[in-house]
């Protein structure tokens, strides 16, 4: 059987090929052979027209772990891995990425970051962000709570696709913190040399020593990799697909940023503190985020709130739905499921005072969100049944920074 | 004396690189060049390290020299250039392009293509990596075995350095090559000179890649007996390949007379250690090193066991070590002097002595100072050490740059395999029989088989119709000269030497219509051929003229009264018949007539007054 890491001769008419099999693509067609060949390149073969030998069987390669010292003159940083590329390495034989699992294999990614501090890395999952759930935050809030009343602060590398949902999460469950939570990712994957992680990660590793005792994202605050960005955990989106600098603090200007060595904390922060963490990791899992849309109706809207025990919708403009749903709406609430009210502009808060329909949502018995983020609302709302005894006065209540007085006229990004 | 290139064991290989003339590899930004920025910004990178924790040689010498990259954005870039994108899907066209070149070279074309990321990080790839797939492999060109035919994107346009920061224009990033590697058998530089221009023909001959300065650059590797494979990267001129290979040659000699000389010196090479010598420079009348100590840097010193003479050059001198060391110290920030060319440069000869005496040289020992802030001087002479090292064994294996004199200077170590990786991002390509059966029908012309054909069919000479070939005018000659018939000579001389000629003197282009208008008037007989240049150069200088105007004031006869006279009677009398039936009437029809044959060659008031009058007396008479 020939298998992935074989060096192998193919004959493909009086052609012979020598090289290394290759783990085929997904998109690869399914007769394909590819093999890497010495120049480097890798070749597509079909089998059904060529004659394989196996020359030597690939088998399995020991990793040259070295082993890393501890420093005694140098703080402790645990590294929560979650999955996601930002601390992994490329084996170019077959060019998969490996995540560093250890703080031994951390060295191969970013060898920098002993020169700061010792690393206590552990790998809490593997998984992509997108598959990460709200169970999956409490595993990492009860995971981060061990290290901090340890006296490490903690940094968890997270896919970027739901990292400010985790942020955002972690942010309401922690009622207290010794030291920072510190999110970081990378938009580039770490096993190219262009990768925005190494940047981030080492920024991250600052920020976490730094005297803040927050839950942070941690990303490039431009294309240039000059500059860093901390932004708070209830207030910071992915708004771009694929930029380095997709993460932005919205209706709030960032904690601070980082630049090269130096940590400037311009915006409100806790300090660290002694004592141990607060953590109520409880949440309520029943909470729909309903996304408005024009012409929604009312059977629909039931339909995606129908069992739920709380409801978050994603209003338009100053936090309105179409006035045909607000009968729907009183039902909800006449029940005792709250519904809170969010705005799809993102940016800017709900207000429903200003026109006819908010003014009915009122009477209706919405909850304002004010100015956080539709999933920031919907996660408080899950955090918030679970741990407080009045929903409303809660909702209503800035907990974690995730809720804004005011808004200046910079914090607007266009 | 001439090298006998045999006798040394010469071999060289060509890669060419020809951009194509399509939009960006994996986006549709056009492949333009320009001088607009609209943006800037800033990046560094950093080789990453496999599982086995190697790192290529290539990119750890880079890394060593923490550069920062500032990246110009324009309207020829978009996000996927400033990689803040992943790629597009391949441009189709780039890869057909590709994929008929090799056919034309009867390559054998890869099942499926796979991209792979080749790892670049001298900050010219914003990713870190250049994205490359090999399309075909084992084809012929005149004899010569090709080894690989690939499609790759051309890196960015480097526009500025200062000291640890390099500038780049993203606008040729992405733009589509294919790269043409050739089997090690080339003979002789001049044998190089015509397999690269045999290849570059065969590219050109698709039509479908770009042209000018700049769109094909030629890589050569070379290496000879004892020596060793160097590549040579971005000779831009076919007619500089055969110098700059017997330089190289020349070169490798040197180094290899030097190793000779320096059998047995190893260790002690290995042992030596920068010092401090900046203490015998205190009063120096070296202005250089004097403004240097005053803004507060030092002169480091290394002693090189054996070397006395070796630097300055045995054989050539012009390829001497000494270069070699300037090149890797400058790599690192500054600059070298050393005991071969002092006392030079205000360093008196007692200074020389005294830097003898501090770093122990002894008779055949040879040093080299670095006069700059201590780090970046001990850095540089740290590169020398690294340098002289490997003069031991001769010639490195090593990537050049081609200079615009002839020469080449180092660049980094041959990168290895090791720096290959698969782009992911990027679905595999399937090939399709049918495919490649449908562009097989779609192949252009064999350029040698071009020329014999356009040299019997128009009857020209074969010299004349190889040039026509070789300068790509191929398809205007062969428009042009079946169109008018008999005077393909003269095509091919406004083709191939009065339009270069207009363009030597710095006119315009004479436009395909232009042309085409001069060359109906001489089919016409309006002129004789030998007008055809007068006209030509005339309409250059003033593009608005007429033929018409051009032929008066360049004094091409037009027909004078009496000649029009006779032409006009001429059409009288053929018509005698129609005119008798007609009378006057008949003025309208036959000026129509008069037109047709005299057009350009007289004025029409003139035709139209001389019919009327000979039309008139016609009537009288009959």
């Amino acid at each position: 059987m020939i298998e992935t890491g074989d060096e192998v001769e193919v004959r493909k008419g009086d052609r012979v090929y020598r090289g290394i099999v290759m783990p085929r693509h997904i998109f690869s067609d399914k007769n394909m052979l590819v093999i890497k060949l010495p120049s480097g390149y890798n070749m597509a073969l079909d089998r059904r027209k060529c004659e394989i030998k196996i020359l030597k069987k690939g088998g399995t390669r020991k990793k040259q772990v070295k082993p890393v010292e501890f420093d005694d003159s140098k703080p402790i940083v645990a590294l929560l891995g979650t999955g996601g590329t930002i601390a992994s390495y490329v084996d170019y034989k077959s060019g998969a990425v490996h995540p560093a699992a250890t703080a031994e294999e951390l060295t191969f990614a970013v060898p920098e970051i002993f020169q700061i501090c010792n690393v206590e890395a552990d790998v809490l999952s593997q998984k992509l962000s997108e598959n990460i759930t709200p169970a999956d935050w409490q595993r990492m809030a009860r995971r981060a709570k061990k290290y901090l009343n340890d006296g490490k602060p903690v940094i968890i590398a997270h896919g970027t696709d739901t990292m400010a949902y985790s942020a955002a999460a972690l942010s309401f469950m922690f009622r207290k913190l010794p030291s920072s939570i510190i999110f970081v990712g990378s938009q580039r994957s770490s096993d190219r040399p262009s990768s925005d992680a190494f940047v981030n990660l080492m920024a991250a590793v600052r920020v976490a020593l730094a005297d803040m005792a927050e839950v942070a994202v941690v990303m490039h605050e431009s294309i240039s990799s000059s500059r860093v960005a901390i932004h708070r955990g209830t207030k910071v989106r992915k708004m771009h697909s694929s930029r380095r600098d997709a993460f932005v603090s919205i209706n709030a200007p960032p904690i601070g940023y980082v630049k090269g060595e130096k940590v400037v904390l311009e915006g409100e922060h806790k300090r660290r503190s002694g004592g141990k963490a607060v953590l109520k990791a409880g949440l309520e899992k029943e909470v729909a985020l309903v996304y408005y849309y024009p012409g929604m109706g009312r059977d629909e809207f039931e339909a995606m709130v129908n069992g739920k025990k709380g409801v978050v919708i994603a209003g338009t403009g100053l936090g309105h739905v179409g006035e045909h749903l607000i009968p729907e709406i009183r039902k909800l609430t006449r029940s005792g499921i709250p519904v809170v009210m969010t705005t799809q502009c993102l940016w800017g808060s709900v207000n429903l005072n200003v026109y006819s329909t908010g003014r009915k949502l009122l009477r209706a018995g919405v909850i304002s969100g004010y100015d956080m983020l539709p999933e920031v609302a919907w996660i408080k709302l899950m955090w918030v049944m679970a741990n407080e005894s009045n929903v409303e006065e809660a909702m209503i209540t800035n907990i974690a920074g995730e809720i804004s007085e005011r808004r200046e006229i910079g914090d607007f990004v266009k | 004396m001439g090298i006998d290139y045999e006798k040394l064991g010469f071999r060289a290989g060509l890669e060419i690189h020809q951009q194509l003339d399509t939009s960006k590899l994996f986006c549709s930004c056009p492949s333009v060049l320009t001088d607009e920025c609209t943006a800037t910004f800033e990046r560094t990178l950093r080789p990453t390290a496999s599982e086995m924790g190697e790192v290529d040689r290539a990119a750890r010498e880079e890394a060593k020299r923490g550069r920062k990259f500032i990246y110009l954005a324009s309207s020829s870039s978009c996000l996927v250039e400033a990689d803040e994108e992943p790629p597009h899907e391949v441009n189709r066209e780039a890869l057909e392009t590709a994929l008929i070149v090799a056919l034309m070279m009867n390559a054998e074309i890869m099942d499926e293509i796979h991209f792979m990321r080749k790892i670049v990080i001298d900050g010219s790839n914003t990713t870190g990596f250049q994205r490359t797939a090999l399309i075909a492999m084992n084809g012929e060109v005149d004899g010569i075995p090709i080894e690989s035919i690939c499609l790759e994107e051309d890196a960015a346009r480097k526009v500025g350095e200062e000291k640890n920061v390099v500038k780049y224009a993203l606008d040729r990033l992405g733009i589509p090559l294919v790269e043409i590697a050739t089997a090690p058998e080339i003979k002789s530089p001049k044998h190089a000179r015509e397999i690269a221009e045999k290849i570059g023909l065969l590219l050109r001959a698709t039509k479908r890649v770009k042209r000018g300065i700049g769109t094909i650059r030629q890589d050569v590797n070379v290496s000879i007996r004892r020596g060793n494979r160097v590549e040579i990267k971005g000779v831009q001129e076919l007619n500089d390949i055969p110098l700059i290979l017997e330089n190289e040659v020349k070169r490798q000699l040197e180094l290899i007379e030097v190793a000779e000389r320096l059998k047995g010196k190893e260790e002690e090479i290995k042992k030596a250690k920068v010092m401090d010598v900046g203490d015998v420079f205190k009063n120096t009348e070296c202005r250089f090193i004097k403004k240097v100590i005053e803004k507060g840097g030092t002169v480091m010193g290394i002693k090189l066991p054996g070397f006395a003479g070796l630097i300055g050059g045995v054989k050539y001198k012009e390829h001497r070590l000494g270069r070699e060391f300037a090149m890797h110290a400058k790599k690192m920030g500054g600059g070298i002097m050393h005991s071969d060319e002092l006392p030079a440069y205000g360093i008196s000869n007692e200074e020389v002595g005294k830097v003898r005496k501090m770093l122990k040289c002894g008779m055949e020992d040879a040093f080299v100072i670095s006069a700059s802030s201590k780090e970046i001087a001990r850095k540089c002479l740290l590169a020398v050490k690294e340098r002289a090292m490997q003069a031991v064994n001769g010639v490195p294996r090593e990537v050049r740059r081609a200079l615009q004199d002839g020469f080449t200077e180092y660049m980094r170590p041959m990168p290895g395999a090791a720096r290959m990786y698969p782009e992911t991002d990027v679905p595999p390509i399937r090939i399709r029989e049918r495919e490649l059966k449908k562009l097989m029908k779609m192949l252009p012309e064999h350029p040698e088989e071009k020329m014999a054909r356009i040299a019997s069919q128009y009857r020209i000479s074969r010299e004349d119709a190889k040039q026509i070939v070789y300068s790509g005018r191929d398809d205007e000659f062969e428009m042009l000269a079946s169109k008018y018939a008999g005077h393909s000579k003269v095509v091919a001389r406004i083709l191939l030497h009065i339009l270069p000629e207009i363009r030597r003197e710095g006119y315009g282009e004479v436009g395909m219509e232009k042309i085409d208008e001069i060359l109906h008037g001489l089919s016409r007989n309006y002129f004789a051929k030998e007008a055809v240049e007068k006209l030509m150069h005339h309409m250059a200088k003033n593009p608005s003229a007429t033929l018409e105007e051009a032929m008066k004031k360049c004094g091409v006869r037009a027909m004078d009264e009496e000649e029009v006279r006779k032409e006009v009677r001429k059409i009288i009398e053929d018509r005698r018949e129609f005119i008798m039936e007609r009378k006057m009437n008949a003025l309208s029809p036959l000026m129509g007539v008069a037109m047709k044959s005299l057009r350009g060659k007289a004025d029409g008031g003139m035709v139209s007054r001389i019919l009327k009058e000979e039309l008139q007396k016609f009537l009288e008479v009959n």
